[in-house]
Parts: C-alpha cells; structure tokens; sequence
C-alpha cells in the first residue's frame, strides 16, 4: 500500500507542474495591459513603469515564472493588483464558502443518488425504477444555473409564507454579524500560515459560527445553503443514481449473491453487505469524478445565488485583469481536483485489494 | 468494408429464409439502434429541434430582435394565448415578452440553430483535432505517446468549464471564442478514447498483415485502424455534444459567450436573470429549451452505447 501511494504521488509532480505552467502561460496572455486596467486609462507611462516594477512585470517571461514558482513553494501567491491585498488573504476569504458549497453538493448527491440508484436496482423495471430513471435522465440535463433560478423561484417566492420558504440569495441574513476569529482569539496580528489557517475557518460560516457557539447564525447558513447545494448537486446525483443502479444490477446477478439467497440470509443483508459493498468500486469512482462538475456547478451558481465564493471572484479578477488572482485561483481548483482524484484512486486500492498489486 | 463483404451471403438462397437472413454489422446496429426506447426518444427529440432550427424562419412569427411596441403591451409581458382565452385584441405571444419587447418565442427558435451549431461544431472540431492526437499517440508509442497524453493530463487536470473560463478571458467573450474554449476543453477526452481503441486494434492480425503486405504507416493509420477503433468515438461524441451545448450556454450566462443581442438560450437566461420574480417566465422557457436539447442527446448517446456494445443484449 505505502509503495503504491508514493508512486501515485510521485506521479503528482509533473502534473503539478503542468498546471502552473498552464496558468502561467494563459494568464499572461490575457490581452490588455494590468497597469491600464487598475491605474486607468489615463495613467502616464512612468506611473506604469513604476507598477509594473513593482510587480515584477518587466522582467523576461521565463524570470516570472521561476519567481512565481519559488514563492509558490513557499506558499506566497503575491498581492492582488486591485486592492494590494495578499492572495492568500482573498483565497481565505473566498475558499471557504466554495468549499462549503461543494461539500454540501457532493452530500446531497451522494447521499439521495445512491439511495434512489439502490431503490431502482432492488425494483428493477417496476414503475418505481422507471420514474427514477426519467428523473435521472432529466437531471443530467439540467443547465445548473437555471435549476438554480428555478428553485429561488418555487423556495422564495412560491412558497412564500409556508415552513418551505428558504432565502434566494446571500450567505447570511441581512444585518446578522459574525465576528472574525481573528479578533475573538485576539490573533489580529498573525502571520503566514497560522493566518491563513485561521482566516480560513474564520470564514467557513458554519465552522465559525459552530465555534463562537452562534447556533442561530449556523441554522441561518445552513439554509441559505440548501438551494444552491440542491441546484449544484442535481446533476451529480442524477449521475451517481444511474452508475449505482447499473453496478447494483451488475453485482445482483453475481453467484455470491445467488449463493447469501440460498444460504438463508435475510434481503436487507444479501442487498446491503453482499450486493451494495460490490458495486461500490464503480459508484466510488464516478462520485470523485463529479468533484470537477460540482467545481465547476459551484463558479455558476454562485452567480445565481449571489454567493461570495471564488467563481464570483474568479469571474471578478478575469475582468479586472488582475493575474494573481486569477492564477492563484486556477492554480488551487486544479489542485484540488487532482488530490481528489488521487483519493478516489487510493480508495479503489482499499475497496479492492486486487488494483494494489498490479 | 464490413458491411459489403456481407452482402453476398445475404443473397446466396441456399437455407430457409429465416436462417438465412445474415445482416450486416451496420444493419444489426441501426435496428438495434431504433428499438431501444432511449434512443428512439433522443432521436424524436433531435429531429424535431433540426426541424425547428431549420424552419425557423417560417416558425417563428416575428424577427428574433424585432420590438413590438403596441398599447397595453408592457416590457416582460406574459405569455398570451388566444386558444387559453387571452384577450383577441392582443397579439398571440407563445412565451411572452423579454425586457427589450421581443418576442421571446421568436427568441427560443431561433435560438436553436445557435445551440445545435454550437454543439455539432465545437464537437467536430474537438474530435478531428482529438482523433489525430490520439491515433498518432495510440500508432507511434514511445515518446510522442507521453508527450501527448501528458499534456492532455494536465488539460483533463482542471474542472472543464474553468478551462473554457479561462481560455475565453485569454481570447475575449465572444461566441467564435466560446466555441474555441469549449471545444480545445473536450479534446484530451476524445484523445483518450481514440489512443485507447488504437492500442487495442494496433494488436490484431489484420493489422499485422497489412504490414506484411508492405502497406505505408500513414495507410495502416488511416485506412485500417482509425475506422475500426470509431465506435466508442461515436458515443463520447454524442455525450460531449449535451456538454458542449451546457458549457457554451454557462459560459454565455456568465457574460462570457454570445453577446447581445444574439438570441443564445443561456445569454437569454443570464440576462434576464434578475427577472426571475417579477416575469419567471423570460427565464423559464430558455432553460427548459437547454434541458431539452441536452436531454435529446443524452438520450441518443445512451441509446448508441447500447446498441454498440456487443456485451449489451438489447
């Protein structure tokens, strides 16, 4: 196990490298000039001297890069052009929400895809399997962001005054406040890392509010994240409903089955130890591949929803030219994506032996 | 070709006629094709959208960006049906009016000929492009192999529509420059699939006496190999006409695809997206066209993987 998990993550590095190079080279050729973008147009040629010297900007392209990778190691994206913020402290403040919005995404699909792929397996080619399969069939067609306006809509405005109403947009109810953790532990003036680790929790609504003890706070977050979760994860789960289904019919017709019937074992234990544990390759694999859609799901929806995520940012910083940013941003989703993709590799090695040897 | 070197068994009338009838691997498909529901579903739909597409002219009753100011019409006016007992004095309007008192069902007809190039063309694009790249990663092996595939790795490495999001503020919003991003976004994937068929035809004997009967590399390439290792390239490729339409139309509802006033479904929706309350029908008729049109092609893509999957009894 420990040989394989080095060889996988060797095999990181070049891809890595691949992505910093990709968003290096892409972000530079963004046409138009940063210093124009933020000074003006009007900004005379030695203010932009001075801008892009101090950005680094009239060195060879080659120069930036190696600069950029270096700090990059050290885990220092540079300052944001638009406001001089340090990235670290905008992807703080922005990461938490996205990620937060995924994770409830990947829950709702995962949890209600599987459930429903299971049922339409264990009833296979009974009204209830086909009804399933035509939602599933809907599902994956859906355009995300109108799924999106579609539940503001019915949650918002249609079912106005009953227990169904939920908020249509924003991360929290107007007026309510959260302070910082920075400021409750008193960490004002915390550098690097321990910073960065605390902005990030700080900035997760929920972990936030969780710790301050705000449970009322936490509840107001919850539900203005069960929309955009819904409208991210429809998608998802329409995919890993019909993946399920099609391993939990796979593995019904195997011997092993035939042979738990026989030996006597109740249908709950011959679908859920025997059958379920089976098809569980085939159904893990397709919710990793989902974390790139729910990624991507998640940039869309935020728009909708009016959610200060890092696809709002993303869509914000490409406007304003502004290249740390955008890079930063590019840079980490790939990231994550890839590490994901390496958890789904290594929970194959677990949930089947066989892969680890070859 | 397969399908003609059957053809004399066909016709050769030595057994009872129902033994007899040997068809082709292409005729076996078709009907194979047309008697699954999925694809008889996505095939309806699909011709009837090119119908659409195709006609829209006589169609749709007004220009797709011509204003109808009348008294009593206001701006985002619902849809009004003189068959569902609308006031006869007010013109018919299918789907209503968008904010610029445009004929919103004018707006969806035509708006189909835009989807449906978006996704033919960008899938074209990427599968030429794809299909060389892997064939030639697939048939040379070695370094080339790596190098190929390598940098598809890293492309397949970030979310697709990210991508395309950045490609597109690389080339500036545009619908030319979205059908760019979204097609060089779906090429490693049509790569991946052609390299794999490659490989595993490249092994066969046909392959090998192709070589010994001296033919050219390019020949073996081309003539041999690349037609026989199609079939999962057909599949994917009606898949990835459902997401290129998807991504275009996200891209287009972020601002980044068509411009206005081109009637693009996804443009409509994001432009009209603040409507939602007060007229959620500007935003409800174009996504319902999206889901649609998308829907058609996962259905045929379904369908197809069926029907060519020998594994599969239909």
């Amino acid at each position: 196990m420990w040989r394989f998990l080095i060889r996988r993550l060797l095999l990181l590095l070049p891809v890595m490298l691949g992505i910093l190079i990709v968003t290096f080279v892409l972000v530079r050729l963004i046409p138009g000039d940063p210093c124009k973008a933020m000074l003006g147009e009007r900004a005379t040629e030695e203010k932009c001297n001075a801008f892009r010297e101090r950005f680094g900007l009239n060195d060879a392209i080659p120069i930036q890069f190696v600069r950029y990778f270096g700090s990059v190691l050290q885990g220092d994206f540079g300052t944001s052009i638009k406001n001089g913020r340090p990235v670290t402290d905008v992807l703080a403040e922005r990461l938490p929400m996205t990620m937060e919005l995924t994770f409830f995404a990947t829950l709702f699909a995962t949890a209600f895809g599987i459930a429903l792929g299971v049922i339409s397996a264990v009833r296979h080619n009974t009204g209830v399997d086909v009804g399933a399969m035509v939602f599933a069939n809907i599902g994956v067609s859906m355009p995300v962001f109108w799924l999106g306006l579609m539940l503001a809509y019915i949650f918002a405005l249609a079912l106005k005054g009953t227990p169904f109403q939920l908020p249509p947009s924003g991360r929290l109810t107007a007026g309510t406040d959260l302070p910082s953790l920075l400021k409750v532990w008193g960490m004002e003036d915390a550098q690097g890392i321990q910073r960065f680790v605390v902005l990030l929790i700080s900035n997760s609504v929920l972990l936030n509010s969780l710790i301050q003890g705000r449970l009322d706070v936490f509840a107001d977050a919850l539900r203005h994240l069960i929309l955009p979760a819904a409208a991210v994860g429809t998608i998802s789960l329409a995919i890993i409903a019909r993946m399920t289904r099609g391993a939990m019919l796979d593995a019904l017709t195997q011997d092993y089955v035939r042979v738990a019937r026989a030996k006597g074992l109740a249908e709950r234990a011959v679908i859920l130890k025997h059958t379920f544990r089976n098809a569980l390759v085939p159904i893990v694999t397709i919710i990793g591949l989902q974390v790139g859609g729910l990624l991507s799901g998640a940039v869309l929806t935020e728009t909708v929803f009016s959610l200060p995520g890092v696809g709002t940012q993303i869509v914000d910083a490409i406007i304003a030219r502004d290249y740390p940013v955008v890079q930063a941003f590019t840079v980490l989703i790939a990231i994550i994506f890839v590490v994901v993709n390496l958890i789904v590799d290594l929970s194959y090695a677990y949930l089947n032996p066989r892969i680890r040897v070859s | 070709m397969q399908e003609s070197a059957s053809a004399p068994f066909a016709a050769a009338p030595a057994r009872p006629a129902e033994q007899l009838r040997v068809q082709s691997p292409f005729v076996r498909t078709v009907r194979r094709l047309l008697r699954n529901r999925s694809a008889q579903v996505g095939l309806a739909i699909i011709t009837l959208l090119v119908l659409i597409a195709l006609f829209a002219d006589v169609i749709a009753p007004y220009a797709c960006d011509q204003q109808i100011r009348q008294s009593g019409l206001r701006r985002r006016s619902p849809p009004c049906i003189h068959l569902l007992g609308c006031d006869r004095d007010k013109p018919q309007l299918l789907m209503g009016l968008d904010s610029n008192f445009r004929d919103l069902f004018s707006r969806v007809v035509y708006g189909s000929r835009l989807s449906l190039q978006i996704g033919f063309l960008t899938t074209g694009a990427a599968i030429l492009i794809g299909t060389l790249l892997g064939a030639a990663a697939g048939y040379a092996g070695g370094w080339a192999d790596n190098a190929i595939m390598r940098i598809m790795d890293v492309l397949l490495a970030f979310p697709s529509l990210l991508l395309a999001i950045a490609i597109v503020s690389v080339l500036g919003p545009g619908l030319i420059n979205t059908l760019l991003a979204v097609a060089i976004v779906s090429i490693p994937v049509y790569a991946r699939v052609v390299r794999a068929s490659v490989l595993s035809v490249k092994e066969m004997d046909y392959i090998a006496a192709s070589h010994a009967l001296g033919a050219s590399p390019l020949r073996i390439l081309f003539v041999r190999i690349l037609p026989n290792s199609l079939t999962p390239l057909i599949v994917v490729g009606t898949l990835g006409i459902a997401t290129a339409i998807l991504d275009a139309a996200g891209l287009s509802f972020l601002g980044l695809g068509a411009q206005p006033p081109t009637p693009e479904w996804g443009l409509m929706l994001g432009e009209e997206r603040n409507s939602v309350f007060n007229a959620p029908h500007l935003v409800f008729f174009p996504g319902i066209a999206i889901m649609i049109t998308v829907l058609g092609f996962n259905l045929l893509g379904d369908g197809l993987r069926d029907a060519l999957d020998p594994r599969r009894k239909a």
